[in-house]
């Protein structure tokens, strides 16, 4: 257990606190038998995993953050059922090295290996899969939590579904995750079966993704948001399935000889200090060349990593927004509500603020997480530098068009709501605060995000 | 918590009837602003109006040379309001009759210079405790230079000055921000009847340029801005060059 007093922020880089981090694994943790040792603040604690949430929900100012290390032996694959036990201090980047190449996937993936699989259930992540498969609370069959009053309780969903219903999507405040069970997806080929279509505006993207996103286990639309007018929503679409062994030879007969082989490159970060190098210039010029540079239809073979990852070959990219940092916006409004996503589009296509990532998905069915995001209907996502002038009446505004619409905001990626909007967004907010104070009490857990949006 | 954009959404005013200061909090206000606290000295005639309707405001009531309770109110005030994440030391007198008197003019010190050595030190205490915040101190170019005529307030003003500087300084790499403001002539009920001095401004002015600094993370904000460069040259202009200035 190593502790030190420092300064953490979230991936966004935006209002940072000085906290106790103390790095320590389970084992060291439930090995305590109290927590109140490590609360001598009176602030609490708050779980941490890569940190690669965009905000505040893993940084307790004043307070103690735990910094979870995974402990040796992390992995255990049970083939016969295809599940995996493992270290809830796990990235997925080490767990995927593991499994990948003895024929597994992870039934959900992020943009980014970098998360702990804590952290995936904290947040109930989505993938590109979503509309298929669900959250990955979807895929979670148990979990080992360490509770407030230092005690260890392993549950599933109907041991103790209101625990565990506050817990997926939780964002680490009913207690801290140490093991956790899931289940895997089979896969032939470390490949995917891609289709990218240059989509002209946003009528036609609503349109393709209605009626073709069933015929892919992936979908994801890239939205071009310096284009505007008649090309308002313009945008790459990018859907695929897993390749089998059977395609891969037929696409692509070298690769298909070591089919599994896993081993995406670890390109060094980007230095930190940098000034804001996403400006608006170098942001337009980027768009047009990304979708310029998508033929107007291309189908084709791609790695599991460039395909999922793409974003994980620069290290630290998110230094390159400069010392303001910035955040990211994402919301979800239901199916019927395109001319509320129209509206959003084009506010902030209008509003120059250049966002480098637009990414819009569609929603499956909800994991039954008492505050997870997912709910079915389209969600969007925005970077925006957080300097940006204009920021504020912006937002401002697109809040309103998401709760007039029925939707809501993303926690794992806030890092700038108020108190009101989440109320709006989670009805069932009280629902989880009841349960939250029945395993905590005493507010034991605590974070930044949980003080500014009144979670605790 | 302030937020990614810097909306702060609670905000202490240490001399909550400053008309600067209302002015900061209006500028500063946003939907994520939650509450407002005014500590000044007679809080039943505090107006309470003016800030938009997203927060609540209410007024309490501080001294400022009450030494001996600063930091019984600032840890009262953080634990019935939650973080602070802006507190504004906006009390001030001008004292424009203290010269001819000196323990008027030792009072006025009290005020200007003791009232911000405690409270300052008592609010950095309680910021340190929650790991972030901003301390916003109205200092004044009149402490950088003093002028014959308000030596007084200037140097009271100077000793402000210097101990915010070095507060901010101490405070490094605690999660706690402090701000130096150093407006010149403001057009504000302490100058009310007075002859205005080049480069005259707003509360709303000054406003303007605190969130600015705020967005830009710096340690000192000077209004207007150009005032940096004047009294970086008449800080060494000979004394009878300064004398003539000011009469
Ligand atoms: C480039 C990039 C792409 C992304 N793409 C997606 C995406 O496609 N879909 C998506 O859903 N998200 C995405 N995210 C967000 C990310 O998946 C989540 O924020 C995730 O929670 C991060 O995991 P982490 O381990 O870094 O957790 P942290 O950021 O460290 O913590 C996040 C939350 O999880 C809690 N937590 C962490 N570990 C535990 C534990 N062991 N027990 C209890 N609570 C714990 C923390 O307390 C905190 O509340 C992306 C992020 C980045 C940077
Ligand atoms: N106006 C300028 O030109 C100018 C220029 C540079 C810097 N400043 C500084 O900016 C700050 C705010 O000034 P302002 O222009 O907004 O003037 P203001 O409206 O007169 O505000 C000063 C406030 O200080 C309060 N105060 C005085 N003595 C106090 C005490 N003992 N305890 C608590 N509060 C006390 C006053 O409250 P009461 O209602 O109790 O009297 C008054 O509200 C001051 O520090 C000033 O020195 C002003």
């Amino acid at each position: 257990m190593k502790t030190e007093t420092i300064e953490l922020a979230g991936w966004g880089g935006t209002a940072p606190s000085v906290a106790s981090v103390v790095d320590v694994t389970a084992d060291e943790l439930t090995s305590e038998g109290s927590l109140t040792a490590l609360d001598p603040h009176g602030r609490g604690l708050i779980a941490r995993g890569l940190g690669r949430s965009y905000g505040d929900p893993a940084q307790n100012g004043g307070g103690t953050v735990l910094r979870l290390q995974p402990g040796a032996n992390p992995i255990h694959l049970d083939p016969a059922t295809g599940t995996v036990t493992v270290d809830a201090a796990l990235s997925l980047d080490t767990l995927l090295r593991e499994i990948v190449p003895q024929g597994w996937f992870i039934p959900v993936t992020p943009g980014t290996r970098f998360v702990t699989v804590g952290g995936a259930v904290a947040s109930d992540i989505h993938g590109k899969n979503h509309h298929a498969d669900g959250s990955f609370g979807a895929h979670v069959e148990r979990l080992t939590m360490l509770l407030a009053d230092g005690s260890q309780r392993t549950i599933t969903p109907t041991s103790d579904p209101d625990l565990w219903w506050a817990t997926i999507g939780g964002m680490g405040l009913t207690g801290l995750i140490t093991e956790a069970t899931f289940r895997l997806i089979p896969i032939e080929t470390v490949h995917c079966l891609v289709d990218n279509e240059r989509i002209p505006n946003l009528d036609t993207l609503i349109e393709k993704m209605i009626t073709g996103d069933h015929r892919y286990r992936y979908s994801v639309a890239w939205i071009d948001l310096v284009a505007t007018g008649a090309s308002l929503g313009r945008a790459v679409l990018s859907r695929g399935n897993h390749a089998t062994l059977n395609e891969l030879r037929s696409y692509v007969p070298k690769a298909a000889e070591n089919p599994l082989v896993f081993d995406p490159p670890v390109f060094p970060d980007v230095p930190s200090g940098m000034p804001n190098v996403l400006n608006r210039t170098a942001v337009r010029a980027f768009n047009e060349f990304w979708y310029r540079k998508t033929p107007r239809e291309h189908h084709g073979t791609e790695s599991l990593s460039a395909f999922f990852h793409p974003l994980d070959m620069v290290g630290q990219w998110n230094r390159l927004y400069g010392r303001h940092g910035f955040l990211q916006y994402q919301l979800v409004v239901p199916f019927e509500a395109v001319e509320t996503l129209r509206t959003i589009i084009s506010k902030v296509s209008e509003a120059g603020h250049a966002s480098f990532l637009a990414v819009l998905k569609r929603f499956g069915a909800e994991s039954g997480g008492l505050l997870s995001f997912p709910t079915p209907g389209w969600t969007l996502t925005l970077d925006l530098p957080a300097g940006a002038a204009g920021l504020g009446p912006l937002l401002a505004a697109c809040d309103d068009l998401v709760l007039g619409a029925g939707g809501r905001h993303y926690l794992a990626k806030d890092a700038y709501a108020s108190p009101a909007i989440i109320r709006a967004g989670y009805p069932r907010l009280d629902e989880w605060k009841a349960i939250r104070s029945s395993v905590d009490p005493e507010g034991m857990w605590a974070s930044d995000m949980a003080r500014r949006l009144d979670l605790i | 918590m302030i937020n990614a954009i810097h909306q702060p959404q609670t905000i202490l005013v240490l001399g909550g009837t400053s008309d600067i200061a209302r002015a900061i909090v209006r500028e500063l206000e946003s939907p994520a602003l939650q509450q407002v606290i005014l500590a000044c000295r007679r809080p039943s005639e505090a107006d309470l109006g003016g800030f938009g309707d997203h927060s609540s405001v209410v007024a309490v009531e501080f001294d400022a040379t009450d030494f001996e309770n600063h930091t019984q109110f600032i840890d009262g005030v953080a634990s019935k309001y939650g973080d602070l994440d802006i507190v504004i030391q906006a009390f001030g007198q001008l004292g424009t009759e203290a010269r001819d008197d000196p323990a008027s003019a030792a009072r006025l010190a009290s005020v200007n210079y003791g009232g911000a050595v405690s409270s300052g030190l008592a609010v950095a205490e309680c910021l340190k405790k929650q790991g972030h915040g901003t301390l916003i101190v109205l200092s004044s170019v009149a402490g950088i230079r003093t002028r014959p005529s308000n030596f007084i307030y200037g140097s009271s003003k100077a000793g402000q000055d210097a101990f915010a500087t070095g507060l901010g300084h101490a405070l490094h790499g605690t999660g706690v921000n402090v701000m130096t403001v150093r407006p010149g002539f403001v057009r504000s009920s302490m100058t009310t009847g007075l002859d205005e001095a080049p480069f005259s401004v707003d509360p709303e002015d000054v406003a303007v340029a605190v969130a600015k600094g705020l967005q830009r993370g710096s340690d000192v904000v000077w209004v207007p801005g150009l005032l940096r460069m004047v009294f970086g040259l008449l800080r060494y202009a000979p004394g009878f060059v300064w004398r003539k200035l000011d009469s």
